[in-house]
């Protein structure tokens, strides 16, 4: 048996190839899911019902005056299920809901001949309201004390007793905001009904399987009724995850009901309106250090915004508890997490899926403290790191810990830190109005679903006549190169050039039961299928070769489409002919490869055990200039050394890691959702619903030099081909922007006091935060922080707010 | 009457299934050309990004990226689009090796992710890749496909080697490769071969506008033929809506579903695309484009140079007109401010005749003007000569590409040291664009002096009635506008000093 990591001789994994989509995507002609309906007859639109409350019962609906619009073909509502009415896999998302919970729910949708038709008809149906009184924000659920789901507590040591015995000692609050995904393709799903009755549904999601269970539980049908084809996602960052479900919904019922092709595509104001975001958190926290600097021990509850129903909420919290430590070895732990239920979409999954906002809580504390304790905040983080034969609060071994180490070491030397202060420190000095700062941030990550189970892949491999080879793979593509890797993965497993590979369209009757791609674990997963099937049929080819050239089986190798034997020098046979000949000697040509990651376990009671195969590892520095008169600043540089372990796709990596990067740079500085929080007629009615009034990172935010290192020698045992899952982690390497504006917001100051930021860390954030450090230093601050000190709790929403 | 037909990537197309509220982006995706997509429908993202040949002269053209989103397909009547499935010599599946020079970049170098918003970015590039002044500056060194040390071009992190204006990218959102990839194939990017197509085409003229009728279910799209049909619909219809981009109708229509009875076309009309410096004054017609303006004026209004690259993004300026931002009358739209301060008046012209009505007076309340039904914002001028201090602030969320929270305009006369003169202009503080006229007297006459401009910063920062909404605070409105005449201090006076 060989081992998963090993990689054999001219490997083509770890070359660095374009996206496999890339020629279609430069030339317009890659499709999605809402270009297929092109050239479609008959095809239907659908269009929600969006209720103008943020919490209401409906007490009458009236769709017959819908009815009267021309075009208007059918309108669906809870009477025309006839499954369960029911979008998620808690039962606490009615697909059609007769208690609307948040502002811009859709209770039906009206299928019209044109989009046109549809809307008319939607703004048509006549629904009546009883509003009751509702909970926007954090604060007023936490004052309520209204939560849902699990309140799972994470805990080791004493952490009350290491808080007395501290040397320093700091409490605070902060509240942090959600983040809009943004991917730049809408939900859509296309469904119609085959002839024989089967459902098949065009869903852009990233969990075929859970979408085709739910399609098939609300029209009441088995789930081999139902197909679901994904062909690739215009992004999908974790939005795509449980949020397509209730849409495929609703296009396969309106196709089941009317006989007739359906097709459901959100706008930006509907899906920004009805769809999940990453959780808003809010975090007090109290924090004891020695007189070194060294964490003794954290305190803290931390409670998530769910929004309406659970959705994710409870595996996102549990991610976040499990990364409150990030990178540091903390002593004595005890950290509190709930879920509020507020009158807001259902958050869910986002790209670190709770992990950033568990780091973020010890990134904020140690920024924080670091002026405190006298020491650079870059000093204090490299104190605290892991070393080897430590373990995390919920008992995992920090395996690999000294490479924390080594990428840090790293960093500062490709960075160039040391002069690079003094640099600043001499820009700092000649520009009164301007600050720059450095900082330098850690990321550990773990990689795995929490949930044990999830942990599992399928995969399907066909080796035709002619030597071609087809894959096909429970993983979705959202553009992050699963689709590439995974080429690359079966051309190594089979010794065949790249091109002998094509990969079909994910769907949900050729790998069943699959998880989500989600939580990084794509390649991982599907790539140890692809490979167990890949390995299967060379087996076997193997024994045909063996036959053909008289030696063991054991001896004959695969390479770059040629089949040959060990030590041989002039003897092959070509891949196509040996794939020929294994047909007419009626071997099998195709293999079902399965995966399950071994050596996870996890009790969600104790918040104990070992959920993650590995952790990602790695470290951003990030300069930033702030301009003191408006607060704006630019990001003027980042490097980061990260760990991909043996990259399987090096472009690819570089681009992953990368756009995490801006994407969580754009959370942690300028992406702000903004509700109506007044008591008028609007309240609960999402403000910032639009291109226009939500901003996402643009040119002007990518840093103006930006150098991204692969950590070298870095194989991950124990993984497919050696590497390293890297769709999540590098995203909180963007802890080091809002560290950056947090030290030069300082310098506007004596740089002797904490700084407070608010997060998102907006231009206007950043004034205030300028403000107060200026102010500050003009009053006289007496004394550092002794024993026994604490400094001032602060309470910090947006600073807008 | 004949249907409307328009040039898409060489083949002529009929435009008889368009209505009037048709946009050109779904009008292309019925033809089967799915590249261009739907991101945001408000010329916020640019995933829907086309080329249109846009005259450049009277003998040229120029291939210019515009939204498809935002305008109604039968304004391009008789017009010219490309799109990213056009660009290259056999675009398609498998044909790598025939990909366009702005493809193969984008491609190899990772430029794209999820592919979704790259249509729209091939274009933005594609039009940069051909705009005249890169290749002018660029020519000598280049090579088609490979970079261009061109040692002409200043680099720095918003050009490139080869001359590439980053900014031509900036009304293009990505959310997936952290735009370095983008950024490193557009600066890879070369100069056209002199065969290529596309090039060639840019040295004949721009096809001409046509007129254009069209009636579906009781809505008009109608471009007149000339001034005397306009003014005659105008006074038949006062309520009619009149476009050159359609940068703002085309957001009412996507987002607030407005559906006006009459649409009307004019953009393409040459007397109000005068762009004309005199003595006096500098007179510039309410339809020319923004980038037609800018390039026009060749940095000769320095505050506007300072405001254009500020404005929304290339792919609105490069049909969003000055007469539309000021006939909307938005509080927080970018013009304003600098021609308040530039003392700028406008032409409003009618059937009946014309009148001149300084700027300062003409917008009276949210979103209206003294623009009567039935009149035309015709031109707007700008007295000569300019103050010889101006600038331009923009406090936005995003340093692109963004709506300002508070925009501040100074167009400052200094005379021996003292402020001889001083206009403000202010964008979003109140419910018009406003003159700081406050501050401005409390500083005339005054010693330019830092405890002059710190005690104008305290009068400037009560102006206006600031009001909290999603983009900032009103006590941070009010604190940028004292902000911003701490920083203008601050600007001429290190100019003062080098000058000295």
């Amino acid at each position: 048996m060989k081992s998963l990591a090993d990689r054999p001789v001219n490997p083509v994994v770890g070359v660095t190839v374009p996206h496999e989509s890339a020629a279609l995507h430069v030339t317009g002609t890659a499709l999605y899911t809402d270009d297929l309906i092109v050239g479609r007859q008959n095809v239907l639109h659908a269009w929600p019902v969006q209720a103008p409350h943020a919490h209401a019962v409906v007490t009458s609906l009236r769709t017959e005056p819908a009815l009267q619009v021309p075009g208007v073909v059918r309108v669906l509502s809870g009477a025309d299920v006839p499954g369960v009415n029911d979008a998620g896999t808690k039962h606490d998302e009615p697909l059609f809901p007769t208690e609307v919970m948040y502002y811009g729910h859709a209770v039906c949708w009206v299928l019209g001949e044109t989009p046109e038709a549809a809307r008319l008809g939607a703004e048509a149906v006549d629904v009546s309201y009883d509003p009751l009184p509702s909970l926007l924000t954090l604060t007023e659920a936490i004052e309520a004390e209204c939560f849902q789901g699990l309140q799972p507590t994470l805990s080791r040591g004493d952490a009350d007793a290491a808080l007395e015995g501290a040397v320093h000692r700091f409490t605070g609050e902060i509240e942090y905001g959600g983040q809009e995904h943004f991917y730049l393709e809408t939900h859509a799903s296309f469904a119609y009904v085959d002839e024989g009755g089967q459902i098949f549904v065009h869903s852009s999601t990233q969990h075929p399987s859970e979408t085709q269970e739910i399609v098939a539980h609300v029209l009441g049908r088995h789930n081999h009724d139902v197909t679901v084809q994904c062909l690739r996602m215009g992004g999908g960052f974790g939005g795509k995850e449980m949020q397509p479900h209730g849409f495929g919904a609703v296009a396969a019922l309106g196709a089941v009901l009317t006989g007739r092709p359906v097709r459901l595509r959100l706008n930006r104001t509907q899906d920004i309106t009805m769809t999940g975001k990453r959780h808003p958190f809010h975090a007090r926290w109290e924090a004891g250090f020695d007189q070194d600097g060294r964490i003794q021990a954290l305190k803290a509850t931390l409670t998530s915004d769910g929004g309406w129903s659970l959705d994710l909420s409870e595996p996102v919290l549990t991610r976040a508890l499990c990364h409150v430590d990030n990178s540091y070895w903390i002593p004595n732990v005890h950290v509190d997490g709930r879920i509020a239920k507020t009158n807001k979409t259902s958050q869910t999954a986002f790209r670190g899926f709770g992990g950033p906002q568990g780091m973020f809580l010890i990134e904020e504390i140690l920024g924080r403290a670091a002026p405190l304790l006298g020491l650079e905040p870059g000093e204090l983080r490299q104190r605290n790191l892991y070393v080897p034969g430590q373990t995390t609060p919920y008992g995992q071994p920090v395996r690999h810990a000294e490479r924390l180490h080594a990428i840090w070491q790293t960093l500062l030397e490709r960075s160039d830190v040391v002069r690079r202060r003094e640099d600043i420190d001499a820009f700092n000095a000649r520009h009164p109005h301007n600050r720059r700062a450095l900082a330098i941030t850690p990321v550990k990550f773990g990689i795995s679903f929490n949930l044990t189970a999830f942990n599992q892949a399928g995969a399907l491999v066909h080796v035709y006549k002619d030597g071609s080879i087809l894959i096909n793979h429970g993983g979705t593509e959202m553009g992050q190169g699963l689709h590439t890797k995974m080429r690359q993965v079966a051309a190594t497993a089979l010794g065949v050039p790249l091109d002998f590979i094509r990969l079909a369209p994910t769907r949900t009757d050729k790998v069943p039961n699959t998880s989500a791609t989600a939580a990084s674990s794509g390649a991982d997963l599907n790539g140890g299928a692809i490979k167990d099937a890949c390995e299967q049929i060379s087996a076997r080819l193997a024994e045909v070769a063996a036959r053909k050239m008289n030696i063991h089986p054991d001896d004959v190798r695969f390479a770059n489409g040629k089949v040959t034997g060990i030590g041989f020098h002039d003897r092959d046979i070509a891949f196509a002919d040996l794939a020929n000949d294994a047909y007419f000697q009626r071997i099998p040509l195709w293999a079902a490869g399965y995966y399950r990651t071994s050596g996870l376990h996890w009790d969600s009671a104790r918040m104990q055990g070992e959920p993650f195969k590995y952790f990602a590892y790695g470290a951003a520095v990030s300069e930033v200039e702030v301009d003191g008169f408006t607060g704006a600043y630019r990001q003027l540089r980042t490097d980061i050394v990260h760990d991909v372990g043996d990259s399987l796709s090096p472009l690819i990596d570089l681009g992953q890691i990368e756009g995490g990067f801006v994407q969580g740079a754009g959370w942690l500085t300028l992406e702000e959702l903004r509700w109506d929080e007044s008591d008028g007629e609007h309240r609960g009615r999402l403000a910032t619903q639009s291109a226009s009034t939500y901003k996402l990172p643009s040119f002007s935010e990518m840093p103006e030099e930006f150098n991204v290192h692969l950590f070298e020698q870095a194989t991950e045992s124990g993984v497919v081909y050696g590497s390293k899952a890297v769709g999540e982690p590098p995203l909180m390497l963007a802890f080091s922007v809002r560290e950056a504006l947090r030290q030069a917001v300082a310098a506007f100051g004596a740089g002797d006091r904490p700084v407070e930021l608010a997060s998102p860390a907006t231009p206007e954030a950043v004034f205030w935060a300028i403000q107060a450090a200026r102010e500050t230093t003009s009053k006289a601050y007496d004394g550092g922080a002794r024993v026994g000190d604490e400094s001032s709790p602060s309470s910090v929403s947006t600073a807008a707010g | 009457m004949r249907d409307s037909q328009i040039t898409v990537n060489g083949q002529l197309r009929d435009c008889g299934g368009a209505g009037p509220h048709t946009r050109l982006l779904d009008w292309l995706r019925t033809q089967g050309l799915t590249g261009a997509k739907e991101g945001c429908a408000e010329g916020e993202c640019g995933a829907c990004a086309v080329l249109l040949a846009r005259p450049d002269g009277a003998d040229r053209s120029r291939w210019t990226s515009i939204n498809a989103c935002l305008p109604p397909a039968l304004a391009f009547d008789g017009q010219e689009i490309v799109t990213a499935e056009g660009l290259g010599t056999a675009p398609g599946p498998c044909a790598e090796e025939a990909l366009h020079p702005v493809q193969r970049e984008m491609a190899d170098r990772g430029g794209a992710q999820c592919g979704y918003c790259t249509p729209g970015f091939i274009c933005s590039m594609a039009a940069e890749y051909y705009r005249p002044e890169r290749n002018a500056a660029g020519s000598g060194a280049a090579q088609t496909g490979t970079a261009v040390a061109g040692e002409e071009h200043a680099t720095d992190h918003e050009s490139g080697p080869n001359g590439f204006d980053l900014h031509a990218l900036s009304g293009n959102l990505c959310r997936c490769t952290g735009y370095r990839p983008i950024r490193d194939a557009a600066y890879a990017l070369g100069s056209p071969d002199g065969s290529d197509p596309l090039l060639v085409r840019q040295g004949g003229p721009a096809p001409a506008a046509r007129p254009t009728q069209k009636t579906v279910d009781g809505a008009r799209f109608i471009r007149p033929s000339g001034m005397e049909e306009l003014f005659a619909l105008l006074e038949q219809n006062p309520e009619a809506k009149l476009v050159a981009g359609a940068t703002d109708l085309g957001v009412e229509v996507n987002l607030r579903h407005t559906r006006p009875p009459l649409t009307l076309a004019i953009d393409r009309l040459e007397p109000l695309r005068v762009l004309d410096v005199g003595s006096d004054r500098i007179s510039i017609g309410a339809a020319l484009s923004l980038t037609e303006i800018d390039r026009g004026l060749a940095g000769r209004v320095p505050l506007l140079s300072q405001l254009f690259p500020q404005f929304a993004s290339p792919l609105i300026r490069n049909t969003a007109s000055l007469g539309g931002n000021l006939a909307t009358g938005s509080p927080i739209g970018d013009s304003a401010p600098a021609l308040l301060a530039l003392d700028a008046s406008v032409v409003l012209a009618s059937a009946g005749g014309e009148r001149e009505v300084p700027l300062a007076e003409y917008f009276i309340g949210y979103r209206q003007s003294v623009k009567k039904p039935g009149e035309l914002l015709r031109e707007v001028w700008i007295p000569l000569p300019l103050a010889e201090n101006t600038a331009f602030y923009k406090i936005a969320k995003r340093r692109f590409d963004d709506i300002s929270s508070v925009a501040v305009a100074f167009a400052m006369q200094l005379d021996g040291g003292t402020v001889s003169s001083i206009r403000i202009g202010v964008g979003g503080v109140a419910a018009t664009p406003i003159r700081a006229t406050g501050t401005e007297q409390a500083l005339a006459g005054q010693p330019w002096t830092a405890e002059t401009a710190e005690a104008a910063a305290a009068v400037m920062s009560a102006e206006g009635t600031p009001i909290d909404d999603l983009r900032a605070s009103a006590r941070y409105r009010s604190a940028m506008l004292g902000q911003a005449m701490l920083k203008f201090y601050a600007e001429t006076a290190s100019a003062v000093e080098v000058a000295r």
